[in-house]
């Protein structure tokens, strides 16, 4: 029983905080957002040389969730749950370069597959290429959307029957949420103590201190979910698909708290584009209801207690 | 990282849900803030003792079996799932006893720690007063040296002291240093109840039950054999106990997943799905709750303190109880109302938020010492 990050994860997690903190991300976000996706891709190659890519078939679901914890905290572009998350278990090989995918009912748009050298669309009857339509904007606008061209028929009947794409997928979500969350809450904080109104810090009035506590409290409470379905990724049981919901329950609902508190606290500053804040706040939305909503996973994990 | 039972773990736990099963009573016991519940919540703590399973982690010479931290969260899981009756003397074993380890001296040691475990000896926590509840270091009731006798005399007015009415021995913070301010000149002193000059008012609670009391000090005579840790020093002292109290040792997962599984159970009876997401976030609470506490039990396996995490902790275990139980009521429908188990957690459920030092107290713990957020200016102090 060690229910603790060991020392070589974490220093692969403060490895990867290092190289993100030096690559000015919320630039990057901002130019992707833009349509200049190059400094986005040169991110990409250099994530990928530190074995991003290649994790979900190579290492442990363990060490997913700490990358994609860091590419949420740094508000990373690109379709990256899709590449070395999704498709490497989908496809049962690691993704070359760059790769999306739309898997509907539950994600109907394929995330940039205008920079994607490949677009997968996932049906019942497994993954197939697929040609897209016009993009859609998204609440993010560093996600670009694009449907797939056909319609698929039927639902797949994966999310519930032990998909563990689907599920490594959800769980990468969750680990960028709570990434997200824990970066808008220190960021928050940070304002709190430089605002001063009425003579004082804003951070030392309890009406803000108690919001941005209840933020910690949520986060702190996310995060061994996440590992806790890490570790169950690693060895399947029947509650594996369980515990990703419930881990993806509880960092959207973190995330989106950290969200609103981050904004609240803020004040009109943080309602503009212009200040970065906005990256992490309209990121987290997208996320909550990305890879199953929180009322799908809510009611996967009620079918998984009282049986379905 | 992993989440795993090493095989003597795993033998430890087959041992107590063994023992659990063969011994835990069928019925529940009257409550222990009753006459009648009270001694047979002594007795089951008794049995306990006999087979060396209420206090699992502590030395075998005080009726121990020195079990691990990680032992007693399992130990804990076991004993709720069981449906074993509560704790009459978890003020003593889970508050008082870890201060007496690592403040008190070998007699008291030898002297405080078997009646204890055995439950023979309940103790009665007196802290706040009718003036000095959240702003503790207020307290006013004072200890006056009395060299003559080697000792002090406590004089004043505790309140709110929870299983006073029927407790053996009481323990709490006096001001020996009128001249010092707040913090400091404080004494932990512990006592008999029924030593002369202590007047026990008990006061009945919510639910008409007298859990807490009064505890009036007139001219009351403690021996220095009676002082935990040095006089004057009595808040730092007192303050590991409150660690305690906020943290672990209170509220171990077990109650709450117990409880959420037998929340899930009513609703496979009762199924409304107007309250199934509240099931389901009543579930993913005790369930992160659970996973938390053993990255807890890592860390100070690892040296780690507890530190102001244990404000965390008391938020989102008095959170949690109140809200897994509102969901049981709202199942019940109309009958929610009658008497029933649930009704009685509920009650109980609603004191946690404000017992151990309020909700708000630990918010502002949460802001200032793990956020760093500033003080914020305090009102006029003495």
């Amino acid at each position: 029983m060690r229910f603790e990050l060991t020392d070589e994860q974490r220093a692969f997690g403060e490895a990867l905080d290092g190289l993100l903190s030096a690559a000015d991300t919320a630039a990057v976000a901002r130019a992707w957002a833009d349509g200049d996706t190059g400094p986005g891709l040169k991110l990409w190659a250099r994530l990928a040389d530190q074995g991003l890519t290649v994790l979900a078939t190579e290492a442990t679901a363990v060490e997913v969730c700490i990358a994609f914890e860091a590419l949420g905290r740094h508000a990373v572009p690109g379709p990256w749950v899709e590449s070395a998350a999704y498709l490497p278990i989908a496809l049962g090989h690691e993704v070359e370069g760059v790769a999306t995918v739309a898997a509907p009912p539950r994600v109907p748009y394929a995330l940039d597959a205008d920079v994607a050298d490949t677009v997968y669309l996932a049906g019942p009857d497994g993954l197939a290429e697929a040609e897209v339509g016009e993009q859609r904007a998204s609440v993010d606008r560093a996600r670009r959307l694009f449907a797939p061209a056909v319609e698929v028929g039927g639902a797949p009947s994966l999310e519930t029957s032990g998909d563990s794409a689907f599920d490594l997928a959800a769980l990468a979500t969750a680990a960028q949420l709570l990434g997200l969350g824990e970066r808008v809450l220190a960021d928050t904080v940070t304002y709190a103590k430089q605002r001063r109104q009425f003579g004082r810090e804003i951070g030392s009035y309890q009406a803000i201190k108690h919001q941005l506590a209840d933020v910690r409290i949520a986060l702190d409470f996310a995060r061994p979910l996440v590992y806790g379905a890490a570790l169950s990724l690693a060895e399947p049981v029947e509650t594996t698909p369980r515990a990703v919901s419930a881990a993806k329950v509880m960092c959207a609902d973190a995330a989106y708290l950290a969200s609103r508190t981050g904004l609240q606290v803020h004040g009109a500053i943080g309602y503009t584009q212009e200040f970065d804040l906005s990256i992490w706040i309209t990121k987290i939305r997208a996320l909550v209801t990305a890879w199953g909503t929180p009322a799908f996973h809510r009611a996967r994990i009620l079918d998984s207690l009282v049986g379905a | 990282m992993d989440l795993d039972l090493s095989e003597s773990e795993v033998a430890f736990r087959d041992e107590a849900r063994a023992w659990l099963a063969a011994n835990v009573p069928a019925e529940p016991l009257p409550s222990m803030d009753t006459a009648e519940g009270w001694r047979l919540h002594q007795e089951w703590e008794a049995r306990l003792a006999a087979d060396r399973w209420s206090v699992v982690s502590w030395p075998r010479d005080y009726h121990g079996r020195e079990a691990s931290l990680v032992e007693w969260v399992i130990f804990e899981e076991e004993y709720y799932r069981a449906g074993a009756p509560g704790r009459v003397s978890q003020n003593g074993i889970f508050l008082l006893a870890p201060i007496i380890f690592e403040h008190g001296t070998k007699e008291q040691q030898d002297r405080y720690l078997p009646s204890m475990a055995t439950g023979e000896k309940v103790w009665a926590q007196c802290w706040s007063e009718p003036e000095a509840g959240s702003d503790l270091a207020s307290l006013k009731s004072t200890a006056r040296r009395d060299d003559a006798r080697g000792g002090w005399v406590l004089n004043g007015q505790k309140t709110w002291s929870s299983r006073a009415t029927y407790a053996h021995w009481g323990f709490g913070l006096f001001r020996s240093d009128p001249e010092a301010a707040r913090h400091h000149g404080l004494t932990y002193f512990l006592f008999p109840m029924d030593a002369d000059g202590i007047t026990v008012r008990p006061i009945a609670q919510l639910d008409g039950e007298a859990g807490f009391a009064e505890v009036f000090f007139d001219e009351v005579f403690v021996p220095d054999a009676d002082v935990l840790g040095a006089p004057g020093d009595g808040w730092r002292v007192a303050m590991s106990t409150a660690g305690n109290e906020r943290g672990l040792s209170l509220r171990s997962p077990g109650r709450f997943c117990a409880a959420v599984d037998r929340l899930v159970e009513l609703y496979r009876e009762r199924p409304d799905t107007r309250v199934s997401d509240r099931v389901v976030d009543a579930w993913l609470k005790a369930e992160a709750y659970r996973l938390y506490t053993w990255g807890t039990v890592t860390r100070l396996a690892d040296g780690g303190e507890m530190g102001a995490a244990g404000s965390v902790n008391k938020v989102w275990w008095s959170e949690l109880d109140i809200a897994l139980h509102e969901t049981a009521l709202d199942l019940l429908g109309p009958e929610a109302e009658v008497e029933s188990r649930w009704l009685d957690g509920y009650t109980f459920a609603l004191s946690g938020p404000i017992y151990a030092g309020t909700n708000e107290i630990q918010r502002n713990i949460i802001a200032e010492r793990i956020l760093g957020l500033p003080r914020e200016p305090k009102g006029a102090q003495r």
